[in-house]
């Protein structure tokens, strides 16, 4: 084969992309074992991907049953629920400081808001309102260290996306967990600070409430609260939670590479027109 | 071309009076009128869609601004907060990164065109020295703002980074202590390293106009690198060029948008979606993709100031490359045998950068059971190739090569043997 700058530059991209698969594959590799490594056919992948709500909704129980008293989310506030493409939206409530589901949850949230009196200036814990950042179960980062074989435990807030291929990441560590010694994680091939945290029924998954057009009110019966999917579950509302914008960012996209395409199209025939009785 | 004459008559009496005192309509005017070679192909589009992407970084730089903190408590929450609670950040933040990385896309296709049609030889050099300059800033503005997000890989890639600045003799220690403001990077680090982010794109900005310039003075090159001689061989940079740069720009942008809303994170690192921490060194220090073939060349020796040295090499003799080159002829299309080591050059450069993302002990090229070519030895022997190719390869071929015939002119050139269907429709005859 002739050595051509066309056959050299698709050679040279191969190589590249190669180069870039590489990084990836050793990236992946490097977060973990590849044999206790569990993949999930995630609906919030592709190019149309959306969150599963109810999904969301029983990891965000998980989370704050479970995961909660040891870790944060600090770059969330409760409000954020109730968000666009959160859990608990609700087209009724445009601004999520009026969700009621939202405002239950802040008010009953198990770890207090620490606010001080503004006459006096003392401490003083009030329950949560939808505008406050989930709070700290540690009164600070030394607190959460000692508490935890002195390492203090990582905020979940972008934790999907702190590793490669976070959502399996997530999924496998939560189930990667030696059967015979609860503090050694086989997909992290190592002893981590965290004792395995799901069993089946740990977490007792409510009844999902939908309320119909006619005001008659669906219930949905929840999946069973197996070890495989709290971690699915909670995986899921973690993914959001790295990534709360991802619908509208997709479906933005969509739009997007439409108008451009079809913009592209009308350019190259109005190129062709221009340099019709052109030779170049 | 510098002879290019002034089509521009102001028609009403505020444009005539303008004209006569700062004549900003005509240059706008002469812009658009610009004789361009005829033949110009899609890898000259690459200067329209690079000024594209500094516009880009810039607007979508200075919003980020707005909303962004440069201290070491809060800068990371910060970008945090722009993704989830700014107004559109969440489409503005991942547009600033990924364009970083679709600007060096854009840009190293821009150089290595330079570097094929033999755009950097008299008289243009200085066009191609001032792109040289571009490109140093544009590497140190990359650098600096990738520590901003306070991440991971943000600190400890400033820290290996600045590190080299000790191997520098006598001074070195303190240079990086003056550079960094302080023992280690640190919020002093982070101030400075925020000023300068901001200051840079606009010396850019600036050295761009002085390039635009430095060719309209001279003209463009072409794909087979000789000089218009006719009318016939020109077009008018409007419509012919504008609505082919046009094109480009938008099939350009489907791929920068690709991955804006699908993969904003395809080309980052994991780990700087974790705090920076001093006490936790990531297990791979990697830069981002742009600068892995320096990487490559700066790990391919053992001894620190080497590495550095060669690195600032790397780029330096890009300066002095239109004075390396003997070849009096442009373009690569006849210059058969030069052409080969050309090829050669581009492979060279993305097996640099594959190397600069590997381990050095990891095998490259297993040969037999266990053995092989690790990733240290092939990275010092394309980083041999990366300097012969400039000191050696092309100095020698310019003085042995027979280049083949060129042909007599552009039009000769793009009509082939015929002599029909030369004349231009549009505004190239007037």
């Amino acid at each position: 084969m002739r050595l051509t700058l066309k056959t050299a530059l698709v050679a040279a991209t191969a190589l590249g992309l190669a180069a870039f698969a590489g990084v990836k594959v050793a990236e992946a590799a490097g977060g973990g074992d590849s044999k206790y490594k569990k993949k999930v056919e995630w609906g919030f992948n592709g190019f149309t991907g959306k969150f599963d709500r109810h999904a969301m909704q029983r990891g965000y129980q998980v989370y704050q049953e479970v995961c909660s008293s040891c870790h944060q989310l600090k770059f969330m506030s409760f409000r954020h629920l109730g968000d666009k493409g959160g859990p608990f939206y609700d087209k009724k409530y445009p601004n999520p400081i009026d969700n009621p589901v939202v405002k239950y949850i802040a008010k009953n949230y198990p770890v207090p808001i620490q606010d001080i009196d503004w006459d006096t200036g003392e401490d003083l814990p009030r329950d949560g309102k939808p505008v406050d950042k989930f709070p700290s179960p540690y009164p600070n980062d030394v607190a959460a260290a000692a508490a935890n074989f002195g390492k203090a435990p990582p905020d979940l807030s972008v934790m999907a996306k702190a590793r490669p291929d976070g959502a399996n990441h997530i999924y496998s560590f939560l189930l990667g967990y030696d059967k015979d010694d609860n503090m050694f994680n086989k997909f992290l091939g190592t002893k981590v600070a965290m004792p395995d945290q799901l069993f089946d029924g740990k977490v007792e998954y409510e009844v999902i409430k939908v309320q119909n057009k006619d005001g008659s009110v669906k219930e949905i019966q929840p999946p069973e609260a197996t070890r495989e999917q709290m971690a699915k579950d909670v995986t899921e509302f973690l993914m959001w939670t790295a990534d709360p914008k991802m619908e509208a960012r997709k479906s933005l996209g969509l739009s997007v590479m439409i108008y451009l395409l079809i913009l592209a199209g009308l350019l190259f025939f109005a190129y062709k027109e221009v340099w019709r009785n052109v030779k170049h | 071309m510098s002879g290019h004459l002034s089509t521009y008559e102001p028609k009403y009496g505020v444009t005539k009076w303008l004209d006569k005192r700062l004549p900003i309509v005509r240059m706008g005017a002469d812009f658009m009128t610009y004789p361009s070679p005829r033949n110009l192909n899609y890898w000259w589009t690459f200067g329209g869609i690079l000024t594209l992407c500094l516009m880009v970084q810039i607007i979508s730089g200075i919003i980020l601004a707005m909303h962004y903190t440069a201290n070491v408590d809060v800068a990371f929450s910060d970008v945090q907060r722009i993704r989830r609670d700014v107004p559109f950040g969440w489409l503005i933040q991942p547009m600033h990164a990924v364009g970083a990385a679709m600007f060096f896309f854009a840009v190293y296709i821009h150089m290595f065109r330079g570097l094929y049609y033999g755009s950097y030889k008299a008289p243009r050099e200085m066009t191609w020295i001032l792109g040289c300059i571009i490109y140093l800033i544009m590497m140190a503005t990359a650098f600096l703002g990738y520590t901003l997000p306070w991440g991971q890989m943000s600190f400890w890639g400033a820290t290996v980074i600045s590190n080299f600045f000790t191997a520098v003799p006598f001074v070195g220690e303190a240079l990086q202590q003056w550079i960094l403001g302080g023992y280690s990077v640190d919020n002093a680090t982070l101030n400075r390293f925020f000023a300068l982010h901001y200051l840079l794109p606009f010396l850019i900005a600036a050295i761009v106009g002085l390039h635009i310039w430095a060719f309209h003075h001279t003209g463009q090159n072409n794909p087979v690198g000789i000089e218009p001689k006719s009318k016939e061989d020109t077009l008018p940079f409007h419509p012919f060029y504008t609505v082919k740069d046009a094109f480009a720009i938008v099939v350009f942008l489907l791929i920068f948008a690709f991955f804006i809303f699908y993969y904003p994170d395809a080309l980052g690192h994991a780990d700087n979606y974790i705090e920076a921490d001093p006490l936790a060194t990531p297990a791979h220090i990697v830069p981002e993709w742009y600068f892995l073939p320096f990487y490559a060349i700066l790990r391919a020796v053992p001894d620190k100031l080497m590495g550095l040295l060669l690195m600032v090499g790397a780029i330096a003799v890009l300066f002095i490359l239109p004075w390396l080159d003997t070849s009096k002829v442009r373009s690569m299309r006849f210059r058969p045998v030069t052409r080969i080591w050309f090829i050669l050059f581009l492979i060279n450069s993305f097996i640099l950068g594959w190397c600069g993302a590997a381990t050095p002990s990891d095998i490259a090229i297993p040969m037999g059971e266990g053995k092989g070519l690790n990733f240290l030895w092939l990275s010092r022997i394309s980083t041999l190739y990366y300097f012969a190719y400039f000191l050696l390869i092309l100095p020698i071929m310019g003085m042995i090569e027979k280049p083949k015939e060129l042909p007599e002119s552009i039009t000769k050139s793009v009509l082939g043997g015929s002599s029909s269907g030369g004349v231009p429709s549009g505004g190239a005859s007037s």
